[in-house]
């Protein structure tokens, strides 16, 4: 393992300082960040920490942050303009990646000094690690303990498939899959567990049930004679906002194995669908906890005046917030957002203010452990700023909203951070991350079961907004999943309907 | 408490599939760039990989997203300036600040950038000559078993001091030893112990003992007289020779830098031979070039004068097939090197000089070369060189020749010169 440790300090119970890190060292540190993180009370999985290369980093990155995947294009893809990307310069590697597992992996990398890899196991190992275990989207929508076994059932299945049916056969599906990814998850329904086992037992029983159930469009039994009475009936009866289950299940002409394609890339995207909507939080509380947890070390003379000032110039970085009209400005980060919220929490209530008392009656004063930690388990990005984003922060960060309608040729500030517009501007940056808001709500409308098959999406437009022209790319991989035709309208707010998008389009049929 | 394990160790190589299946998806265009990229590299210039970009759009990934219009709410920090009501002049390029949905849209596909990225030397020969092979290699291969290489093969009871395997002998030398004096050993050690019994017998057994004491010696004699090493004992190693098939090229670059060959036209034939170096050290692991240039009279020169010194003059075309053929048969012998030779020339030659090179062709050279080709840079009629070359490719087949109007057709000839075989059948 690492060198013998030499650490002059070591009397005084300081901890060295590196700047080379070792595996004792490193294990030191990590008992006193745990010791301190029990005294905040985080509740964490156990943690792996991993040690690895700037170049198994960029592996990890292109494998959209797992371990294990499926292999596909596109993470070629990533791969390559990451590697591009760090090779030149432009772009460093993030300091750590923290998977949702059980036990929570969290990658070191090796070229970071000890200052960093203490934080990097305050920030990722107790830090989003306790926002895992505690946050109620993650505890209701995700199986930590599973992940991992399901990715290498996923990854074998894809494998044997490629095996099968050719590279270039499953990679179509996936790719027609991939495009449907946002629209693969179940926003209001818990998912049933997934595990390797369970998977593979019952992947058999699934594909031979499905097919028989699909096959009733070609069933041969003699057909009764009454023929019922036609009624105009939508199938299904309501809209369903997950496509690819739709798919998954009534796509009439899917093979087994593409069904069960349908079905991984489906709840790989289930998986990450709480991260999307926590993403301000998560980082807030994971940079919230790192803030402390070294702080805490340092007021007990644990770590060296070179250790936490490395640490300072690191934290700050991370949570700098550009203004507006700085060119670093790329939208507000959510590091930065999420630390101010945290630490705001904490203000109100150890040290109120009148205004904290009308404004937050719920925080200020309270005892602010106790508070974060409700903030941090029942919460979800949208509704932790409509909660706990006080007057002083929108103060502070001189927020400003912008209407800014198309119809116009201006933009029009409907807010800034005074009195009259607290209120207005908490509500727009809530509504800034409120997924549904970001993402074109577009349900499954109609199958016309007893014409053409055809399948019939309905874009659901807010604020006017249109659909960009990818549109027609993703119908086409649609028509590819569903096999009949496809048909995407939208439905105005007058109630009248258009139609966006087809595929095969008019011209093509002739 | 946590667990830590080092990965470090680990393969990095996660994602090669993921790449490979990258590059394989966008071969077209990757291909297409890599053509470009050839005319840009100095010819024996094979160690480096090479940029390439392809049109964002091609690679991009269609999701459903949001376009522009609609009306949009945006909070952003920072307000310096601002009060509620104000009105603004819509910054250019869409709305305020570039944070919105808007920045997805261009990244995905409806901006003009490219995706560029490197890909390894390796990559690169492998997409450039992907569908090429060399000609005549298959034909040829029997004769080809003509390098020979020495490799072990087990042991012999004989051989040079050189080749002595100590280890070996020396087993065999402590085996002998131990096959040849244990027994008696094992009979000293029990004829010990009987005189051993009798000198604690309280009787005294003085001739026993004598008796005892004379066969011990006798045995210990023969015990010492067994020689440490035997030449019976030395092993040597041994060594085969296999036939391998040459790896070894050589490659004339012939030139006509008469006074009609323009600086243009040497670039031409530049890359022409950049990409005949390339292909040959795909295939063979030494490659040496040999580069000749001629007017009236043939020079072998280095690659500086070759591509950029001016001469002026008559063009004996003979000239330079000769000297060729006294390097070939000075310097590499034809059963040890395969030689390439590549011929680019405007067509001008002195005309009663072209059935002699005809001659020469034929009856000397072809039957060296495993791969002649002449390529002529000219916008012009063809010339009597021309017409008698073209009775050679009739009736040779390592003999090609393509005419070469601009730049732009280099690649596309070379791809036709050295299309494999295979490839070249399922086009017809």
């Amino acid at each position: 393992m690492g060198k013998p440790e030499v650490d002059p300090t070591k009397q005084d119970g300081m901890l060295s300082d590196g700047p080379d890190w070792t595996f004792s060292l490193l294990s030191q540190y990590e008992d006193e960040i745990d010791r301190v993180a029990k005294i905040y009370k985080l509740d964490t999985y156990p943690n792996q920490i991993e040690i690895i290369t700037a170049e198994q980093m960029m592996d990890a990155y292109a494998s959209i942050g797992m371990p294990i995947n499926y292999s596909h294009w596109s993470f070629g893809k990533k791969f390559i303009s990451t590697e591009q990307g760090y090779r030149r310069g432009q772009m460093g590697l993030a300091y750590e990646i923290v998977i949702n597992s059980e036990p929570c992996i969290s990658y070191l990398m090796e070229e970071n000094t000890i200052t960093m890899q203490a934080l990097v196991i305050a920030h990722a190992c107790y830090g989003h690690n306790s926002f895992f275990k505690g946050n109620y989207l993650f505890q209701t929508w995700t199986d930590a303990s599973s992940i991992i076994d399901y990715l290498v059932f996923a990854k074998k299945f894809v494998s044997d498939c490629e095996e099968k049916h050719g590279v270039d056969e499953v990679e179509k599906i996936m790719d027609s899959c991939h495009a449907l990814m946002n629209y693969g998850v179940d926003r209001y329904k818990r998912p049933s567990k997934i595990s390797m086992v369970e998977e593979q037992a019952r992947l058999a029983d699934r594909a031979e049930y499905l097919q028989s159930q699909v096959n009733d469009l070609w069933r041969t039994l003699p057909q009764s004679n009454d023929i019922p009475e036609v009624k105009e009936v939508r199938f299904p009866t309501e809209p369903q906002e997950n496509i690819l289950y739709f798919i998954e299940k009534k796509a009439p002409l899917l093979e087994p194995w593409q069904r069960e394609l349908v079905r991984i890339v489906r709840k790989v995207s289930q998986y990450f669908y709480p991260q999307k909507q926590t993403q301000v939080m998560n980082e807030g509380w994971a940079c919230f906890w790192h803030y402390h947890i070294l702080n805490h070390l340092y007021d007990e003379g644990k770590v060296s005046d070179s250790f936490i000032m490395e640490f300072l110039h690191s934290h700050t970085s991370v949570v700098a917030q550009p203004d507006y009209n700085s060119p670093y400005y790329s939208g507000i980060n959510p590091y930065a957002l999420g630390f101010a919220m945290f630490m705001d929490i904490k203000r109100m209530c150890t040290d109120p203010t009148p205004e904290d008392y009308e404004e937050m009656p719920d925080v200020a004063g309270k005892d602010w452990l106790e508070t974060v930690h409700f903030a941090m388990k029942n919460f979800k990005d949208e509704s932790f700023i409509s909660q706990f984003l006080s007057p002083k922060l929108i103060r502070d960060f001189k927020f400003f909203a912008i209407n800014d309608d198309m119809k116009q040729d201006y933009i029009e500030v409907s807010a800034i951070h005074n009195e009259q517009g607290y209120r207005l501007v908490r509500e727009k940056l809530s509504a800034q991350y409120n997924l549904s808001n970001l993402e074109p709500n577009i349900q499954v409308y109609n199958v016309d079961v007893r014409g053409d098959r055809s399948l019939t999406l309905r874009y659901i437009p807010q604020n006017d907004i249109p659909l960009a022209k990818s549109q027609h790319q993703v119908m086409k991989h649609l028509h590819r999943l569903w096999g009949f035709d496809v048909k995407l309208e939208q439905e105005n707010e007058d109630g009248t309907i258009t139609t966006l998008a087809r595929c095969p389009s008019e011209f093509d049929k002739k | 408490m946590a667990h830590f394990i080092d990965r470090r160790l680990n393969s990095k190589g996660k994602s090669t599939v993921n790449r490979q299946r990258f590059l394989r998806r966008y071969k077209n265009q990757i291909k297409r760039s890599v053509a470009d990229a050839v005319g840009q590299r100095s010819v024996t210039d094979v160690e480096t990989g090479e940029n390439i970009s392809i049109p964002t759009r091609d690679v991009f990934e269609p999701v459903f997203h949001t376009g522009k219009g609609g009306k949009r709410e945006q909070v952003h920090p920072g307000n310096d300036q601002f009060a509620s009501g104000d009105r603004i002049e819509r910054p250019l390029g869409g709305e305020g600040g570039g944070a919105s949905g808007d920045g997805d849209a261009s990244d995905s596909g409806e901006g003009q950038d490219e995706f560029s990225f490197q890909i390894s030397k390796d990559e690169y020969l492998d997409l450039l000559f992907e569908d090429l092979a060399l000609p005549n290699l298959r034909k040829t291969q029997q004769k080809q078993m003509i390098q020979y290489e020495t490799f072990r093969s087990g042991y012999q009871t004989d051989g040079v001091p050189s080749n002595l395997d100590i280890v070996r002998s020396l087993k065999g030398s402590v085996a002998r030893r131990i096959a040849l004096t244990s027994g008696k050993k094992r009979e000293i050690k029990r004829l010990k112990m009987e005189i051993q019994a009798f000198l604690e017998d309280p009787h005294e057994h003085p001739i026993e003992i004598a008796a005892l004491e004379k066969r011990i010696a006798e045995l210990e004699g023969k015990v010492k007289r067994v020689p440490f090493i035997d030449s019976f004992d030395l092993r040597f190693k041994n060594y085969d020779k296999r036939a391998i098939p040459s790896s070894k090229a050589v490659m004339f670059c012939l030139m006509d830098v008469s006074g009609s060959m323009d600086q243009a036209t040497k670039d031409i034939a530049k890359r022409f031979y950049i990409l005949l170096y390339l292909f040959l050290t795909r295939n063979y692991k030494d490659v040496e070039v040999v580069y000749i240039r001629h007017h009236t009279q043939a020079k072998e020169v280095d690659e500086q004068e070759f591509f950029y010194s001016q001469e002026t003059g008559g063009t004996i075309v003979s000239s330079a097939l000769k000297l060729m053929l006294d390097i070939v048969q000075t310097r590499y012998d034809a059963a040890e090197w395969n030689v390439y030779a590549a011929q680019a020339s405007d067509g001008d030659n002195w005309a009663d000089d072209s059935p002699s090179c005809r001659q020469i062709m034929i009856d000397k050279i072809l039957p060296l070369t495993r791969y002649y080709s002449y390529i002529e840079i000219t916008q012009r009629q063809h010339q009597s060189l021309w017409r008698e070359y073209e009775t050679i490719a009739s009736s040779f087949d390592n003999f090609a020749m393509k005419h070469i109007q601009s730049a732009e057709e280099i690649f596309p000839t070379f791809r036709e010169l050295f299309k494999s075989q295979d490839t070249a059948n399922e086009g017809q």
